[in-house]
């Protein structure tokens, strides 16, 4: 019986690690709030930003060449979004044990260098880019606040060009934004992109 | 006569001192490789210079070649490098590590208009590999990185299950 047992909870955890990476959220769904360090020290949550309308959240890190490529066009769209109601939160995902580069005090130095005008969140526990399931860097979420949730309204790449941003011929969370706040339907709700993995924790 | 030695001579050396080809391909080539009926398993791996758990695992790729268990195995290395960097990165990584396997470089950047045809399971982060069996057309696809052992383990699982 004892080994039965053991038996049904290997089978039971392999299961449960087998459906880690897919897992996270579909379009339409609600994303959770979260409460993670910046590199100023500080905790940020959705919730601190009462008056937004809804946010673009980049999982996104120091490291990965397409990161450093769109790191631009991500200050951009802030620039850009941010007065109108949707500011970018960034998130780095990445384990730095794994990925030293990526960690804390890199954090803030890449911040500092660019000035970066949104907060650069740790996903310490990895929890949140889990929940979300994002996958690759950069990866993007853009949620509107709906009857004080936040709901996904895009998953995916930036655009369609990573070397050459004027040549992009689609700029899927551009788009998706325009149309959210013109009360349109998201043109493309969901893209993939080829980009770095997340480095995560080892079991 | 010693002119003919030596036009033979060179002959013979001349391709071990040109960098290895890579041919640079589009998505319909790529799509060619993945339908067409392989008499024996076929191995693609996608991965870049710019990706450091791609290059970890690159030599388990290269092992295969000497393991005569897997004579049957083609391993087709499929580059996302951008096509500016391949005389560059790309042949400067080949030489370096000597890279036998066949190396290709996929040329398309919009890449939301093809991931889906290599798997719809494929978020897009690399490395991930697709491994097809030519004769029944059964596929494999992992997203992840090989750690030692792990390629072959996969590869006896998919050709005796």
């Amino acid at each position: 019986m004892r080994t039965f047992i053991t038996f049904v909870l290997v089978l039971f955890i392999m299961t449960a690690f087998d459906t880690k990476e897919k897992s996270g959220y579909q379009v339409g769904d609600n994303a959770t709030d979260f409460n993670l360090k910046n590199v100023d020290g500080k905790k940020v949550s959705l919730s601190d930003y009462p008056e937004a309308k809804g946010f673009i959240i980049a999982f996104t890190c120091n490291t990965c060449p397409f990161s450093v490529l769109y790191e631009q066009r991500i200050i951009d769209l802030h620039n850009e979004f941010s007065p109108q109601g949707f500011p970018v939160i960034a998130i780095n995902p990445n384990d730095p044990v794994k990925q030293p580069g990526d960690s804390f005090d890199k954090m803030k130095s890449r911040a500092k260098e660019k000035n970066y005008p949104f907060p650069y969140l740790v996903d310490e526990t990895q929890e949140i880019t889990l929940a979300y399931g994002a996958t690759n860097t950069p990866h993007m979420y853009v949620l509107k606040k709906e009857d004080g949730k936040y709901k996904v309204m895009y998953i995916g790449a930036i655009d369609n060009n990573p070397k050459e941003p004027e040549n992009a011929s689609n700029k899927y969370v551009q788009d998706a934004l325009k149309a959210l706040i013109n009360g349109n339907e998201v043109p493309e709700k969901s893209t993939k992109a080829v980009g770095c993995s997340i480095k995560w924790k080892s079991a | 006569m010693k002119f003919l030695i030596t036009f033979f001579f060179l002959l013979i050396i001349t391709p071990s001192l040109m960098p290895r080809e890579v041919k640079v391909i589009d998505v319909e080539t790529l799509e060619k490789i993945i339908h067409d009926r392989n008499p024996g398993i076929l191995v693609i791996n996608f991965w870049a210079t710019w990706c450091r758990p791609c290059l970890e695992e690159l030599p388990y790729f290269e092992a295969l070649r000497e393991n005569p268990s897997f004579s049957q195995v083609e391993v087709i290395l499929v580059s996302l490098d951008f096509v500016s960097d391949l005389e560059t990165r790309v042949f400067n990584f080949i030489e370096k590590r000597k890279i036998e396997s066949t190396v290709l470089l996929l040329d398309n950047t919009d890449y939301n208009s093809w991931i889906d045809k290599v798997d719809p399971s494929w978020s897009g982060a690399i490395p991930a590999t697709l491994i097809i069996n030519g004769p029944t057309g059964e596929r494999l696809f992992l997203e992840k990185q090989f750690e030692e052992g792990e390629l072959e383990a996969e590869l006896i699982n998919f050709i005796n299950p």
